[in-house]
């Protein structure tokens, strides 16, 4: 197998994430309304709860909608990567993964392509938010939609390889409920997502350190920041160590003589 | 050990494989599987020709998507070998997954996508290009009856007719060995029928080796070569009229079972 081959195969990956995504208009249309909701409708009446003062990266006194952009971007890759990964299990039972896995090609490859596909169209998907948030006078500076680019790939990267992870080790579908208790939900609301992290100090040092560990907080100020072109390196060297493990431990979870694909069907 | 320069730096190389015509196109070898305690394949041995139609026949839970699975990576292979024209599944996975078409018991279709999509899907997996991809999926597609559902959403094919869109897409990176996973379960007699021949037309006439997995004795021609499995071991292996005795179908029936009765009582 020579690298036309391997592009190649990166690209059938790509497409077919592509189609599936533009096929399921169900999926499409909650991917595109999930965060406006939070936007239009939980922002508009939060913002007089929660006042935020000057932090940085922001120079001056902003609305609560603003703030919660950058954790709605990152919403968006951590449904997707979350998705991707219901998509795996869905997938497995309908036998589509073993498509994809008597493949020739190596499987840490197959399962880094189907991971990048998904980044794609989180990616796109943010776009598209960004685009309908201008109707709600969310404007960046111009420059922001490049600088955000890396950032929102490195986040997609993180939760799809999480995605992945979650996959190789759940049994059935009925599992994604818990996933969503207990990933999902702990993720976001444990983060500065919602609410800065000195306001989560205030009132719990435990809750802040929580919040501090988590990778999912990381996201969320790796795409702020560089949503106003600065960058900010320990949430980038966060994310990009745990997308490495995350990933490792997915790919040993698909092995075949290892991990908990042998394991499962002993069970 | 032999070196050689990849990218500028010197590495080893990698053993190549190389497939041996005179091999058989897919041989097991005291292969045997346990999930923990339970032993679901014990010592299974036999092989097939390249051109060979042969049927892999046993009740449901004999072994047989174990074998399957095994044969084509996803359980890894503890005890004996599986070889694909000579070379062994564990040190070629590659080499031997590319000369290998797989139908799976379970549909494996992506519904949302078109008939074409899903085969150029496979093609790409394959490392196959676009353009070549076409080419093959514009002949492979009329052979299975279907050229004019190809842009169709595979949602609104039948059953038999999803079938029939997977032994297409099996047979597009033209493997030499193709794996069939009682691919008529659910299917009508009518739909059965032209999958049996299409596959046997395909051994007959390109050389193709097919390994056919079923429980079903009536789709065992009296002259196809049989292996009978029964609780993860091979009970017999020949002609099915020759193994099974007699000729009528009713008796091979018969036989099958009186043939699965004495392995029990043994």
């Amino acid at each position: 197998m020579r690298p036309i081959h391997y592009l190649r195969c990166l690209s059938g990956i790509v497409t077919r994430e592509g189609l599936r995504f533009l096929n399921q208009r169900g999926r499409f249309f909650s991917a595109l309304v999930r965060p406006l909701v939070w936007l239009a409708i939980f922002a508009t009446g939060f913002q007089f709860v929660l006042g935020v003062s000057i932090i940085p990266p922001y120079e001056t006194y902003i609305p609560y909608s603003v703030y919660i952009v950058p954790g709605l971007l990152a919403m968006i890759a951590m449904f997707n990567g979350m998705l991707s990964s219901l998509s795996m299990v869905y997938d497995r039972e309908m036998g589509s993964m073993r498509i994809l896995m008597v493949s020739p090609l190596p499987r840490w490859f197959l399962l880094t392509a189907k991971l990048l596909a998904g980044v794609i169209v989180s990616v796109a998907q943010a776009y598209g938010f960004l685009a309908i948030a201008l109707f709600w006078d969310i404007r960046p500076a111009w420059y922001g939609y490049f600088t955000v680019l890396p950032a929102l790939i490195l986040s997609g990267l993180m939760l799809g390889a999480l995605g992945l992870l979650l996959s190789s080790a759940i049994r059935q579908l009925e599992n994604f409920a818990s996933v969503m208790n207990f990933v999902i939900f702990p993720m976001f609301f444990a983060s500065s997502a919602l609410y800065p992290l000195w306001r989560v100090k205030e009132s719990s040092l435990l809750l802040y350190y929580v919040c501090q560990i988590n990778p999912f907080t990381h996201a969320v100020e790796l795409i702020r920041f560089s949503l106003y072109g600065q960058f900010e390196p320990v949430s980038a060297a966060v994310l990009g160590a745990v997308t490495a493990v995350f990933l490792t431990l997915a790919v040993y979870g698909y092995d075949p003589a290892k991990g908990l694909m042998a394991r499962r069907v002993a069970e | 050990m032999l070196w050689v320069r990849r990218l500028g730096v010197w590495c080893p190389a990698r053993e190549h494989a190389v497939t041996n015509d005179h091999a058989p196109a897919f041989s097991v070898e005291g292969l045997g599987h346990r999930f923990g305690r339970r032993r679901v394949l014990n010592n299974v041995t036999f092989d097939l020709a390249p051109g060979d139609f042969t049927v892999l026949l046993g009740l449901n839970g004999a072994g047989k998507t174990t074998l399957f699975s095994l044969a084509t990576r996803l359980y890894a292979q503890g005890e004996g070998t599986i070889r694909v024209f000579g070379m062994d599944i564990r040190k070629h996975p590659s080499d031997c997954l590319r000369q290998t078409g797989v139908v799976f018991q379970q549909p494996t279709l992506d519904l949302d996508l078109s008939v074409e999509q899903n085969l150029f899907y496979h093609a790409a997996l394959h490392g196959i290009s676009h353009s070549q991809a076409a080419g093959r999926i514009a002949s492979e597609i009329p052979r299975v009856g279907l050229a004019d559902r190809r842009r169709d959403k595979v949602r609104q094919l039948s059953g038999g007719q999803r079938r029939r869109i997977e032994i297409a897409r099996a047979l597009l990176h033209q493997p030499r060995l193709l794996l069939l996973d009682e691919p008529t379960v659910g299917l009508d007699i009518a739909s059965r029928q032209f999958l049996l021949d299409h596959v046997r037309r395909l051994c007959r006439e390109e050389g193709l080796a097919a390994l056919w997995a079923t429980h079903l004795i009536d789709e065992v021609g009296e002259d196809a070569r049989t292996v009978i499995l029964h609780k993860g071991e091979v009970l017999a292996v020949g002609a099915a009229g020759q193994v099974l005795g007699e000729n009528r179908v009713e008796s091979m029936r018969a036989s099958f079972e009186a043939l699965i009765r004495e392995s029990e009582a043994a």
